[in-house]
């Protein structure tokens, strides 16, 4: 076990490595930083003098170096546009994001797994085909139309949702958080939905598509013919064994909610670092990115250390040494 | 009274051509404790009647005709739940494989206790002594330290032992075995094979034997069944199926096994297949196939007759009236 996490997390190190050659690269290479950081009037002379002092003309090597460093220590430079500290504005923004791809990722775990075990179960079920239709629209509209059309109904014809930004927000210890006012709830509704409807039906369809394929193996059959109970059946023997498809899936679609929060972000005007990265591809804002670029890549590798972790937990057959037990 | 008897058992699976028929109007008797034995080609429909008798046939395959009485008692027309508290408890079975028919993520004690405390009111830790003496039983070594193992840590042979200890473990009075040594190596087909005879003894447990190895059935088994194309072709004691079968197609399944200590230049061989559900033609379902076939073959379906041995075929050779009439 220990010796596994090693493993992964040493393999985490090395594709963060990269992630940060990239994001370096884009900061070093795309377009010149110092024009975009100076007004027209500035002098050569003056140009030049900023790029020595922020270290440009030094070689490649030293330069990723200072950025690699700069970064272990969550320092991503000064935003060109805001000229403020890119963490303290990514760390402003973070718990937006955050709540929404929780709730999102929530909702999606807490509805789509039980209508994909219900679907599973139920194949020719009425209610079944149903699911089944609607999972289809989730699967096929775009983000964007989604929450314009739960915008339209909601916000504008109905009026009980209100079509923008997080509402009444509370702050705790630095965490804005819109989890405690009924305002802020409201405003989270649509958002997270709208964030998390395809992940719910890519979720349902997985998984029923994998209790089919349990339900029809020699071990449940030999359970039905040890007469056990149908729940013992289904939910002891057959979901668990549907977890480990659904537990990658879900990891790298947690990872996705907050990478692809842009789009919700953009939609619903949501405060968080997606519109900050949208708004910052506007202005060629590279610090920016590149934090963002940085923070995602991180989110996903973590997310994945987890899963693996958890295969562990789920699948004894994973676990090669003799004697350890996991949990 | 026997403890389980089929009568006229047809099972059918409708499909979008038509209803094929699996299992066409069968009928057996297994006393208490004894050893029935099936055989029959693949196809032949002998899974269909145990799945039938354990009340697992896979949907949309049904029971559409005839009864099975376990114990002088219908079940075959069980509500779900009824017929659960019977799976288990008064039947068990065993599948082919047993590399799958373990819950991979489940220790095999786990397993065990589940299957106890379903079907009894022991508590976990009766359920666990129980399971734990079984395996001593079924010539699992070390059954303590290996009642925490999951199945990926034992062999295909002791899993298969897992399995027999899972089938046995509420004591049922008929075990349906399905092929309970086709998956594994020949050295271990024998220990499995001596292993459930012994078990089922020492229990009076009574055993429906699938399988299509006649060397099995004629090491195991007190009386045999022959299936054919959905239907019994032949029953009778294994001594006397083997030595002096009165079925053409018995006899020509028996001269085809190759025999140690008997020159044979060439087995004998039956021309052409089993005939697909589909296909399968009027009265006797092996007439094209019958060297001895004649015409009342090729329309009437025959019953089991008592034939001039101690066996009953179904085969117009053994009616009187076909032949000399």
């Amino acid at each position: 076990m220990l010796a596994f996490t090693i493993n992964r997390f040493a393999q985490s190190l090395v594709v963060m490595f990269f992630v940060a050659l990239v994001a370096f690269a884009m900061f070093r290479y795309v377009g010149d930083p110092v024009h975009q950081m100076v007004g027209i009037e500035t002098t050569l002379e003056e140009r030049e003098a900023l790029r020595v002092e922020l270290g440009l003309n030094d070689p490649f090597y030293v330069q990723f170096g200072r950025f690699v460093g700069n970064a272990l220590l969550l320092d991503f430079g000064v935003s060109y546009q805001h000229k403020k500290p890119v963490t303290e504005m990514i760390v402003a923004r973070m718990p937006a994001t955050l709540e929404l791809s929780i709730l999102s990722a929530l909702f999606a775990l807490l509805i789509g797994v039980p209508m994909g075990v219900y679907t599973g179960l139920n194949r020719d079920g009425f209610l079944s085909k149903c699911f089944m239709t609607v999972s289809l629209i989730g699967i096929s509209l775009p983000t964007f139309l989604i929450g314009i059309l739960l915008i339209f109904l909601f916000a504008v014809i109905l009026g009980v949702l209100p079509s923008f930004g997080r509402g009444t927000v509370v702050d705790i210890g630095g965490w804005r958080t819109g989890l405690l006012t009924v305002g802020g709830l409201k405003a989270l509704i649509m958002p997270a939905i709208t964030l998390g409807l395809f992940q719910m039906t890519l979720i349902m369809r997985l998984v029923r598509a994998e209790m089919l394929e349990v339900l029809r193996t020699d071990y449940i059959k030999f359970a039905r013919a040890r007469g056990l109970t149908n729940r013992a059946v289904n939910f002891g023997h057959a979901l668990k064994n549907t977890l480990v498809p659904v537990i990658t899936i879900t990891g790298l679609q947690l990872g996705s909610i907050i990478a692809f929060a842009i789009i919700t972000e953009t939609v619903f005007q949501w405060p968080g670092m997606g519109l900050l990265f949208l708004q910052a591809i506007q202005t060629v804002d590279i610090p920016i990115m590149a934090a963002y670029l940085i923070m995602i890549a991180m989110f996903f590798v973590v997310i994945n250390l987890i899963v693996d972790i958890l295969y562990y937990v789920v699948d004894p057959r994973l676990r090669i040494e003799r004697g350890v037990r996991g949990t | 009274m026997a403890l389980l008897e089929v009568k006229n058992l047809r099972v059918e699976f409708p499909t979008r051509r038509g209803v094929l028929v699996a299992v066409d109007d069968i009928s057996l008797e297994i006393s208490e404790g004894e050893v029935l034995g099936v055989v029959g080609e693949s196809g032949a429909g002998k899974s269909m009647t145990g799945s039938a008798i354990i009340g697992l046939l896979e949907p949309p395959g049904r029971i559409a005709g005839g009864e099975i009485r376990l114990e002088g008692e219908r079940i075959d027309n069980l509500p779900y739940e009824q017929m659960r508290r019977i799976r288990g408890a008064k039947i068990g079975a065993i599948f082919q494989d047993p590399l799958t028919s373990l819950n991979p993520l489940y220790t095999i004690g786990r397993q065990l206790i589940e299957t106890i405390t379903t079907h009894t009111d022991s508590s976990d830790s009766d359920a666990q002594k129980m399971a734990i003496d079984l395996l001593a039983e079924v010539g699992i070594p070390a059954p303590e330290r290996r009642f925490d193992s999951y199945p990926h840590e034992f062999s295909g042979g002791m899993r298969q032992r897992v399995v027999i200890a899972l089938a046995l473990c509420v004591n049922p009075r008929l075990i349906v075995a399905d092929e309970p040594t086709t998956a594994l190596d020949v050295s271990i087909q024998a220990q499995i094979i001596a292993l459930l005879k012994r078990l089922c003894r020492d229990h009076g447990t009574a055993v429906m034997l699938i399988t299509h190895d006649m060397g099995v059935i004629a090491e195991t088994a007190d009386r045999v069944a022959v299936m054919y194309a959905g239907r019994i072709a032949e029953v009778g004691a294994v001594r006397d199926v083997v030595k002096d079968a009165r079925h053409p197609y018995t006899e020509g399944l028996m001269g085809s096994i190759p025999l140690v200590g008997h020159d044979v230049k060439r087995l004998t061989q039956i021309e052409g297949a089993m005939p697909r559900l589909t296909e399968i033609p009027a009265g006797c379902a092996f007439n094209p196939r019958c060297p001895k076939a004649f015409d009342r073959c090729r329309t009437d379906r025959p019953e089991l007759l008592s034939t001039d041995g101690t066996t009953k075929a179904a085969c117009w050779l053994y009616d009187e009236e076909s032949v000399h009439g």
